[in-house]
This record gives C-alpha cells, sequence and structure tokens, in this order.
C-alpha cells in the first residue's frame, strides 16, 4: 500500500505530472505515492518526471485502460 | 546541482498559442527547472488579469480541424471544411469557434490557461512583460496580473544566455 493516493484519471497532458508534484510536495522524503491516470502518455512522462526529479518510480502497469504508478518521494 | 534553466518568448495572443508556453513552463518548473517567459507583442495578451477574452481563429489556419463537441460519434467525426471566404462573412464565427474549442479542451481534461498560469506564477516561474510592447499598445500595467516584471530585450538575453532550452512561440 502506497502511504498516499492520488487519482488522476480523465486529466490530460501535464495535469497528471502537476498534480503528481503537488502532493509529492506535501510528503517527506521516501514516502510514496500512487497515482491512477487514464493519459496513455503518462506511461513515458512519468518516467521522465521520475528521473529528472530524483523522486523513484517504484511501479508502472496497465490494466483495463487505467495506469498505474508508485512515486518514492526522493 | 545547480537547477536547469528555461527561457520562453511568448508572442502570440490566441487561446491555442497560450498553450505551449504554460505547459512547458509549468512542467519544466516542476521537474526543478529555473523558468523565465518573456511576453512581447501579443503575447502580452496572455498576461491581462483576465483572459477569458482569448480565441481561437480558423480563418486561415487549415491544419486547425473544425469538429463538433457533441452529438453522435459519426456527427462529432465530421471534419467541416468550411472555406475561408465563407468563415470571413460569418460575423462571429471566431467566438463560435472558441465555443467549441473550449467545450473541446473542457471534455478532454485539458487543463484552463488561467489554471496553468496559476500553477505557473505559484512555481514561481518569473513573467516579465516587453515594457516596449506596452508602450506600442498603449497598454497601462493595471491591465496586467501582479507580481510580473517590466523590463525589455537585454533582461531576457541575460537569463536565456544562461538558460539549457531556449524557446520562441
Amino acid at each position: 500500500m502506497a502511504d498516499q493516493e492520488l487519482d488522476a484519471r480523465g486529466l490530460n497532458c501535464p495535469l497528471p505530472i502537476l498534480r503528481a508534484k503537488k502532493a509529492l510536495n506535501g510528503m517527506t522524503s521516501g514516502k510514496t505515492l500512487r497515482i491512477v491516470a487514464t493519459d496513455p502518455g503518462s506511461v513515458k512522462d512519468f518516467q521522465a518526471f521520475a528521473k529528472q526529479t530524483g523522486n523513484q518510480l517504484l511501479e508502472s502497469g496497465e490494466t483495463g485502460g487505467e495506469y498505474t504508478f508508485i512515486l518514492k518521494k526522493g | 546541482m545547480a537547477s536547469k534553466k528555461m527561457a520562453i518568448i511568448a508572442s502570440k495572443g490566441t487561446l491555442d498559442w497560450a498553450y505551449p508556453p504554460f505547459i512547458l513552463a509549468s512542467t519544466a518548473a516542476a521537474l526543478g527547472y529555473e523558468v523565465q517567459i518573456f511576453f512581447t507583442f501579443y503575447g502580452l495578451q496572455l498576461l491581462k488579469k483576465d483572459v477569458g477574452f482569448l480565441k481561437v481563429s480558423p480563418l486561415g489556419n487549415p491544419g486547425m480541424p473544425m469538429k463538433m463537441p457533441f452529438g453522435p460519434k459519426w456527427f462529432r467525426d465530421i471534419n467541416w471544411n468550411i472555406p475561408n471566404a465563407v468563415q470571413a462573412v460569418i460575423p462571429g464565427f471566431e467566438s463560435f469557434a472558441t465555443v467549441l474549442m473550449k467545450k473541446t479542451i473542457k471534455d478532454k481534461g485539458i487543463a484552463s490557461i488561467p489554471e496553468l498560469r496559476q500553477i505557473s506564477l505559484e512555481a514561481e516561474v518569473k513573467m516579465i512583460a516587453c515594457q516596449m510592447t506596452v508602450d506600442l499598445f498603449g497598454m497601462d500595467r493595471s491591465e496586467f496580473i501582479d507580481g510580473i516584471d517590466y523590463a525589455g530585450a537585454a533582461t531576457f538575453l541575460e537569463f536565456a544566455g544562461q538558460s539549457d532550452i531556449c524557446l520562441f512561440t
């Protein structure tokens, strides 16, 4: 279980990233954030986000048109 | 590690062209970039207190699909190819196209321009209005949002010269 959840379903670029960033701002280092999105572009975008921000992408998956990501705050 | 820098010139004042500078600025700020946007010529419209008047124009814009954001799927899929000469004589054609575009933006979960601008401001994106264009267009500082600077080319170039990414939009 992640420490915090973010529902980004129905949101388009760049809102899933911006909402995730906002959620991470309120979290302490080492905590995890689980994001659910429907934007297919978010798969590549969360990889790029993790790579550039030092927050670790622990999981990335897809089931039935929904994309799930787990980020660990760096 | 020093943060990366991105410098953008925003020179267009339509609803569609308001997106590139604000999407890139807000996202870059979320990635830890230091961002400055220099608003010049028609781009100054993006700094007005209320940006609800921004319009999109299909006139002379053959790349712009004209699709209806309502009705059955077969109807939505039609790309209405309306000749320039017809568009030009219909009063309010731009306003009509803008209403359709705004509805599509909302239906597809795309952020509004006021929202992206607000996120950018909260993320400390520095916004600079071109003082020369403010004078040229006879605008007044009271028309613009607070928290912006007024300066010229030398100010932009100082930051742009150290930037990792530099864009003209």
